[in-house]
């Protein structure tokens, strides 16, 4: 345990000292700016409209799944490039064979990278929520119910993220994994649209395509239900919202998780076994 | 033996990168691995460490089995070009690498500061390596390997990018973990370097141990040139050289060489020669350097890698 802390102490070391931390604060904050000069503005027009309680919630949580929706994409995209040449890179560059000589098992080289880069990336996704939720509830006094069901599941979501992105490393060349790290939460997310259409329409086919895309690449399926989450009750009642069209089944969080789990345990057979 | 190999093969797919690594090092030996390039040299050295797993054959280092953990805490090993995360500063990464070999606190400080002061870096030590050049991250390279006070060092090409204080460097620190009993596995294309530092020597050609030679002891073969005046040696002169000594060679007309044992035998070759009414204009023997005998052991089929 000790050698994967050092491991994942260095990997933190490594990400502040070529700035990663900073540009993922700074790009963190821009966003951040941008949301809350929207809700601001939205509110503030709203007030100025006399347009009633009810009605001004349902656009503030609007807005506040909108932002979310940015936030997720944005959290998981920092989580795939993140970790995307720790492994590959430094097999490439030879770094990891002084690493790999020293008395620790490879299974620590990869933990301990992954460790690392979870602790940035889940710190990235927390910051942009609870930027998000402070801005709306400053703003516009609307605390969404449904946000602590939702973040570990956004949680979850980057962590399956950047698993695939370690895992593949671990087999690839950067740029392959790169391409198929990207490919992976890519089909995730057009299975996500299938399903919600499908869900919209009525067309029972698309929605079972969804599903089987969402079993096959879960990451997406995590965001549409703390989306769903996050609904108000009578939104969610109703389907108001475009999240409430098709829920995944919280079955779906333990097949997620357990991906995760088999994800990382390839990851290290696959770093055992390879050539350095 | 520190090290111990039967078999060792590597292929990668239908490459095979090492044939059949068979070979034994001693403890406190310095011991060099020489060979052309794409001999095999990098991936058996890599079969040793256990960065790249044998296809079939056995080994041992330390006495325990390729790539046993415990045994790792009493290696070291540079690799051939060393990289390391360029943001950390010289200090930083010997501590990290020290924390991964369980050394903690002021011992390991302590340590850290005689390494970097023994391999000439201190004035760097708080520089980030991106800074360095070749030969810094060289050297700091090999202070990293030596960091757990090790048994048995695997240089790969330790001097590759330095310059020749650098290369002096290296060269004393060998004779220090001589001193020590430290065993070196010294991978290297500098024959002269590997002359001068090391006991023994094996040359690598395919993935093969192909010929063996002990440095330590003085090296008995001498290649003999006589240059004679008139009357020029006939062929039962030739004939009867062979008594003294092999490969006896007409390089022209008046020029004849062989391969004798050593200086010791010479006079008794003029002797013989001037019994015969023969004159000579010149007797010159030649040691063999290191690169003759690479040469002669590689064989003309060998090209530049």
């Amino acid at each position: 345990m000790r050698d994967i802390i050092t491991l994942a102490h260095l990997t933190l070391v490594e990400a502040r000292r070529r700035r990663i931390v900073f540009a993922g604060a700074a790009c963190a904050l821009a966003f951040l700016v941008v949301f809350s000069i929207a809700v601001v503005f939205a509110h503030r027009e709203m007030l100025a409209d006399r347009v009633s309680f009810v009605e001004r919630q349902g656009t503030l949580t609007a807005i506040t799944l909108v932002g979310f929706m940015a936030a997720n994409f944005l959290s998981v995209i920092f989580a795939i490039l993140l970790p995307i040449d720790t492994l590959s890179g430094e097999i490439d560059s030879g770094v990891v064979q002084t690493l790999a000589t020293k008395p620790i098992d490879r299974a620590q080289i990869v933990l301990g990278k992954w460790a690392g880069h979870l602790i940035l990336a889940l710190g990235y996704v927390l910051l942009l929520s609870a930027g998000i939720l402070l801005t709306i509830r400053v703003v516009g006094g609307l605390t969404v119910a449904g946000a602590p069901r939702a973040l570990p599941l956004l949680m979850l979501e980057i962590t399956l993220s950047l698993t695939v992105a370690v895992a593949g490393g671990a087999r690839f060349s950067t740029v392959t994994n790169a391409i198929a790290a990207v490919g992976f939460y890519g089909v995730s997310f057009i299975g996500g649209f299938v399903e919600q259409i499908g869900g919209f329409s009525g067309i029972t086919s698309m929605r079972t395509i969804g599903i089987i895309v969402s079993l096959i690449s879960p990451a997406d399926s995590m965001w549409r239900l703390a989306a769903h989450y996050m609904e108000p009750e009578i939104l969610r009642s109703t389907g108001a919202l475009a999240f409430g069209a098709s829920v995944p089944s919280p079955l779906m969080v333990w097949w997620a998780a357990g991906f995760t789990l088999l994800t990382l345990l390839y990851s290290i057979a696959a770093f055992r076994r390879r050539a350095l | 033996m520190i090290i111990e190999t039967q078999g060792l093969r590597k292929q990668f797919g239908s490459t095979v990168a090492v044939a059949d690594l068979s070979l034994q090092v001693a403890e406190g030996e310095i011991f060099g691995f020489l060979g052309p390039n794409g001999a095999g040299k990098t991936t058996s050295i890599k079969m040793l460490l256990a960065l790249v797993e044998p296809t079939s054959g056995a080994g041992r280092v330390l006495g325990a089995p390729l790539g046993d953990r415990a045994a790792r805490t009493r290696i070291g090993f540079l690799p051939e070009h060393f990289r390391f995360h360029e943001s950390l500063t010289a200090t930083e990464l010997l501590r990290f690498h020290g924390r991964l070999y369980g050394l903690r606190g002021a011992s390991l400080d302590a340590r850290i500061d005689r390494l970097l002061a023994r391999v000439d870096l201190i004035d760097a030590a708080d520089r980030p390596l991106r800074g360095y050049s070749k030969g810094m991250l060289q050297r700091v390279g090999l202070a990293q390997a030596l960091l757990n006070e090790p048994r048995l060092v695997f240089l790969d090409e330790p001097t590759s990018g330095l310059d020749p204080l650098g290369r002096l460097l290296v060269r004393s620190i060998i004779d220090e973990l001589r001193t020590d009993g430290v065993t070196v596995f010294l991978n290297s294309h500098l024959l002269g370097e590997v002359e001068l530092t090391c006991d023994r020597a094996v040359f690598v050609k395919r993935g093969r141990v192909i010929e063996e030679l002990r440095l330590s002891a003085p090296r008995q073969l001498l290649d003999l040139e006589i240059r004679f005046g008139q009357p020029l040696p006939d062929a039962e002169v030739l004939n009867g050289l062979s008594r003294f000594g092999t490969d006896v060679t007409r390089r022209s007309a008046d020029v004849v060489t062989l391969r004798i044992q050593s200086e010791e035998g010479i006079p008794a070759i003029i002797a013989w020669l001037v019994e015969r009414g023969l004159q000579m204009y010149a007797v010159q023997p030649r040691r063999k350097s290191l690169e003759d005998v690479f040469l002669d052991v590689m064989g003309d089929d060998e090209r530049p890698g």
